[in-house]
């Protein structure tokens, strides 16, 4: 589904984040990316989402090659791809309900579907009794389950979480994972990176270690091991 | 872009301003300063052209013919004059109306007007008052009198014609009207180039705040329209809602205004240049808010929607 073939971003400075990065991920895998800050785990998932191209490589999404969409492809490969960052940025003027809404709203959904997807949606992070919400009147962890919901709730092929469980306490980290779980569960490839020891270990799925912008671990069922 | 996403991008323009309560209400009141100050250059625009149409209305050109010249050399000359295209009217005064308008302005005078009896006859010729479409164009009449006159009057036809002793005060004038209109110009340009410069900031810090949320935008698939959309509507808010404060405020400083130039015995009433120039001010403010407000609003977000790949 998802294959980055011998792929190295090399910056202005000279800085290597990656190096001649080969990875397979398949529909439905549940993937965790580890590495210590500066691995290459952000620069890997910037590729996936064409933020960033590749100094040499090429990223596929299913047959499509990232790096050669226009704008408007751009536009529609991130629609198929969810994400949840470390710091849930919600946007802070729109409530929990406008917030999952608008995912929805930019893909061209109409509003009867909006009306219908999002309660969906944030049920199932457990969040309908706050759509009215201001993201400033909900906890770190409500917070990023809001973005949960706005990264599902077109469906997406792959949900991204990038570091999800960082700014939160092991409770709400747990929660979080637990329904990252679930998403994957319901068919969605999930690709989790984090420095949570307890999180990799408690799931038994696949983990890939980076180290100096390399893969230098590759495990079905690993640990965190750093 | 279809109806739906036009909707929602004005809904979306109209929650950025109401729910950013602290950055509308700043954007709106440097909007407010802008529009106040083009409002200011349209209004003292109108308030000079009026003050020296009426001084202008004043100005104009007497031939006084002598008293006892016939009618007829006054009349012909009068249809000449007309056909002058620098004319705007002229009108004709007969001795006789002369007399009567004499008596009248010095009805209270009775020493001049025994002194008038004794004299036993009118001792008071016809007098031609020309006007002029605009008062550059006097020296033209003049020539063309003086021209006249050595053509087809003899020496004694007529007694002076007033242009010779008022030239340097329409000259004056002209230099006063030609220099006001340059100076109003320069400075109302110089104005309002500063206020929209303000407003174009204050609008870039008030999307700047923004960033994160446009990269978020950009990062769940939005289109560029989808983004830019809904803060070019928040701009345009900023420049409807300024027009409608400055509108208002318009109204206590014309009153107060138009008292203050009533103790200096100028009688111009601002009042009614507001009424009788409101739309044309509504008008104008409106479209200066509005591009204004669209135009930068626009070109702030497009710098964080162009993030270009690395």
């Amino acid at each position: 589904m998802i294959y980055f073939d011998q792929v190295s971003k090399i910056y202005d400075d000279e800085s290597i984040a990656l190096d001649n990065v080969t990875l397979l991920i398949e529909p439905q895998e549940f993937v965790s990316i580890v590495g210590h800050s500066g691995a290459g785990k952000t620069t890997l998932l910037k590729m996936l989402l064409a933020e960033e191209n590749p100094t040499n490589g090429s990223i596929s999404f299913e047959s499509t090659d990232i790096s050669s969409l226009t704008k408007k492809e751009i536009g529609k490969l991130r629609r198929r791809v969810g994400i949840v960052f470390q710091d849930f940025r919600l946007l802070p003027h729109k409530t929990v309900k406008e917030n999952v809404s608008f995912a929805m709203e930019v893909a061209g959904r109409t509003d009867e579907e909006i009306a219908s997807d999002v309660p969906y949606a944030l049920e199932l992070v457990n969040l309908i009794h706050k759509a009215n919400s201001f993201p400033d009147q909900l906890s770190g962890g409500e917070q990023q389950r809001v973005a949960i919901a706005r990264a599902l709730v077109n469906q997406p092929d792959v949900l991204i979480a990038d570091e999800p469980t960082g700014n939160l306490d092991p409770a709400n980290a747990y929660e979080i994972v637990q329904i990252l779980k679930k998403i994957n569960d319901i068919g969605t490839t999930v690709i989790l990176t984090t420095h949570n020891k307890g999180v990799i270990d408690e799931l038994g799925k696949r983990v890939i270690t980076m180290e100096g912008g390399k893969v230098i671990r590759d495990d079905q069922e690993g640990k965190y091991n750093l | 872009m279809n109806i739906i996403g036009f909707k929602r991008i004005l809904k979306s323009g109209w929650i950025n301003f109401t729910r950013n309560t602290f950055v509308s209400l700043s954007a709106v009141l440097v909007m407010v300063v802008m529009l106040f100050i083009i409002s200011g250059v349209i209004i003292t625009d109108r308030l000079l052209s009026e003050t020296l149409s009426s001084i202008e209305e004043k100005v104009d050109v007497n031939v006084y013919f002598n008293p006892d010249i016939d009618e007829s050399v006054a009349l012909s000359l009068e249809e000449q004059l007309k056909t002058l295209p620098e004319v705007e009217r002229v009108e004709y005064i007969s001795k006789e109306e002369a007399l009567e308008r004499f008596k009248e302005r010095h009805k209270e005078n009775q020493s001049t007007l025994s002194a008038l009896d004794e004299l036993g006859e009118n001792p008071l010729g016809a007098t031609l008052t020309i006007k002029a479409k605009n008062t550059s164009q006097y020296d033209s009449i003049a020539s063309f009198l003086k021209n006249y006159q050595s053509v087809n009057l003899s020496e004694n036809h007529i007694d002076k014609i007033n242009y010779f002793d008022n030239k340097q005060a329409i000259d004056t004038l002209n230099n006063v009207i030609d220099g006001s209109q340059k100076f109003g110009f320069i400075i109302s340009v110089i104005f309002i180039i500063i206020a929209i410069v303000i407003t174009l900031n204050t609008l870039r810090l008030a999307i700047y705040i923004s960033k994160n949320e446009i990269h978020v935008m950009n990062l769940v698939g939005a289109t560029e329209g989808y983004i830019r959309g809904p803060f070019i509507v928040t701009g345009a808010i900023y420049g409807i809602m300024a027009t409608f404060i400055v509108m208002l405020l318009l109204v206590p400083i014309s009153l107060w205004m138009t008292s203050i130039v009533q103790n200096f015995f100028i009688d111009v009433n601002f009042m009614d240049y507001y009424i009788q120039d409101f739309w044309r001010l509504v008008m104008w403010l409106l479209i200066s808010g509005i591009v204004t407000g669209a135009v930068a609003s626009s070109l702030a977000v497009r710098k964080y929607v162009n993030s270009k790949r690395r």
